[in-house]
């Protein structure tokens, strides 16, 4: 499984290396969402510093949204998607592949978005390391969520507009969480429910997500 | 026949009753709306668990039939429609008793988000496929949302407790007047049974339209082989 997982996140890797396609549409895009931001909420009352920790989260859940529909689209041409399927390749293999690649596509654009943020909208980070910890298990479950679903919607000819209303609401708990943690890493306060609490939720979406996915992948590459 | 019936005498009772509910001291002529809100709030869950149950039916290889299929799909919409009725009257009870549409409370959030997800089950099982792929995609689609369900109950609460503590407090805390009891618990009968006639003719349909699907193909693959007889004879 392992073996197979680092094979399939390599080559979609590897694509994206090579097409360029999530650096240079993908990443503008996202920068572009934080740069709307700035033209819809006053950059000069410091409501951007405030919403800060949520716009970055949407921002990247838009994103997020791209980097899953080019996770299908690699494999939607010539066929790809019944030669990984008639590949022999560990199902669950497969799953932790494609939800690794995403996910690393994500990490490196939160990186590219933090550092927009941190220079856009006047924010000091405080705790880094909540930051770091909030950013690994929202993405893990981000990837994981949204591989699935891909999955689910890979086959469909409806997908670039099904695909959205199928994840944004499942992954809405990611948002709130991400979005609270994120908020007491950057102003240093702490808040009824701390920053544990919610990276604790962050990582039960993780693990719920990818057990489900180790699990049903295979049945749902079967369609 | 008889359950529809039943259901369409017990919801004019109900709006009987409800209608000649006295106003109260608080809310006036809106307390009335106690007939039919928690009814069709109740209904709504209901009518979500069946389709979660239906689901994890059909997945479950020693009880997987088509029934089930049929069974969550419909109970879907419906549970779509009850949820969509239970957030408007919701709102027009909610403008005004707590002067605004809509609060970003716990429970009205997650209604929302349950919308939502509902909204994307009945799309994806709108997509045309082949009975058993649809069967299999949106039960693996009901199952993945209702892996949710509990994180989003979390992150909801903890997210409104950190700003305000509940705005509405569903529990009565002053026992209700006896006339408001009886109301509500026939609004919970009648709304229950207007959605199990709903359900046993929405599941009718369905086989009926999977039937109809069999047929149109039987048809269009008989028009071709008669459209082929004649170049064959040639």
């Amino acid at each position: 499984m392992w073996r197979d997982a680092v094979l399939v996140a390599g080559k979609d890797l590897r694509i994206e290396l090579r097409s360029r396609i999530a650096l240079q549409q993908v990443g503008p895009f996202g920068v572009l969402v934080l740069v709307l931001f700035a033209f819809a909420l006053d950059p000069d009352r410091g409501i951007l510093t405030r919403a800060a920790p949520g716009l970055f989260w949407v921002a990247v859940l838009f994103s997020a949204l791209l980097a899953v529909q080019r996770s299908l689209a690699v494999e939607g041409a010539d066929g790809v998607r019944d030669a990984v399927r008639l590949s022999g390749l560990d199902p669950a293999g497969i799953f932790l592949g494609k939800a690794a690649a995403v996910a690393v596509q994500l990490l490196v654009l939160e990186v590219v978005l933090g550092a927009g943020v941190v220079l856009l909208y006047d924010v000091h980070i405080v705790g880094i390391w909540t930051l770091v910890a909030a950013a690994l298990s929202a993405t893990a479950g981000l990837a994981a969520a949204g591989s699935l679903y891909g999955a689910l919607a890979a086959g469909l000819r409806v997908r670039e507009t099904l695909l959205p209303l199928l994840l944004l609401p499942v992954v809405a708990p990611v948002l709130i969480a991400a979005t609270r943690a994120s908020e007491s890493a950057l102003t240093g306060t702490s808040f009824e429910v701390s920053a544990g609490d919610w990276l604790g939720l962050l990582a039960v979406f993780a693990v719920l997500y990818i057990a489900f996915g180790l699990l049903a992948y295979g049945p749902l590459l079967e369609d | 026949m008889s359950l529809g019936i039943a259901a369409l005498v017990t919801l004019a009772a109900t709006c009987v009753l409800g209608l000649t509910l006295p106003k109260t001291v608080e809310q006036a002529e809106y307390s009335r709306m106690i007939a039919i809100h928690p009814g069709i709030a109740w209904t709504a869950y209901v009518a979500s668990s069946v389709t979660a149950l239906a689901s994890i039916l059909w997945l479950w290889p020693r009880t997987r039939h088509e029934r089930w299929d049929l069974l969550a799909g419909s109970s879907a919409e419906l549970a779509t429609l009850f949820t969509a009725l239970m957030l408007i009257t919701g709102s027009i009870w909610g403008r005004p008793t707590w002067g605004v549409w809509w609060v970003w409370d716990a429970r009205l959030t997650l209604s929302a988000l349950m919308l939502a997800l509902l909204l994307g089950y009945d799309a994806l099982r709108r997509v045309p496929a082949e009975p058993d792929v649809r069967a299999r995609r949106s039960a693996m689609a009901a199952l993945l949302a209702l892996v949710v369900v509990p994180v989003n109950h979390f992150a909801v609460t903890w997210w409104r407790t950190l700003h305000q503590g509940r705005s509405l407090d569903l529990t009565p805390k002053d026992s209700l007047d006896g006339s408001f009891l009886a109301a509500m618990t026939l609004g919970f009968l009648a709304m229950t049974l207007v959605y199990a006639w709903l359900l046993v003719h929405r599941v009718r349909v369905a086989r009926l339209e999977d039937a109809r699907d069999d047929l149109a193909l039987e048809a269009a693959i008989d028009e071709r082989r008669r459209e082929a007889i004649p170049v064959a004879g040639a």
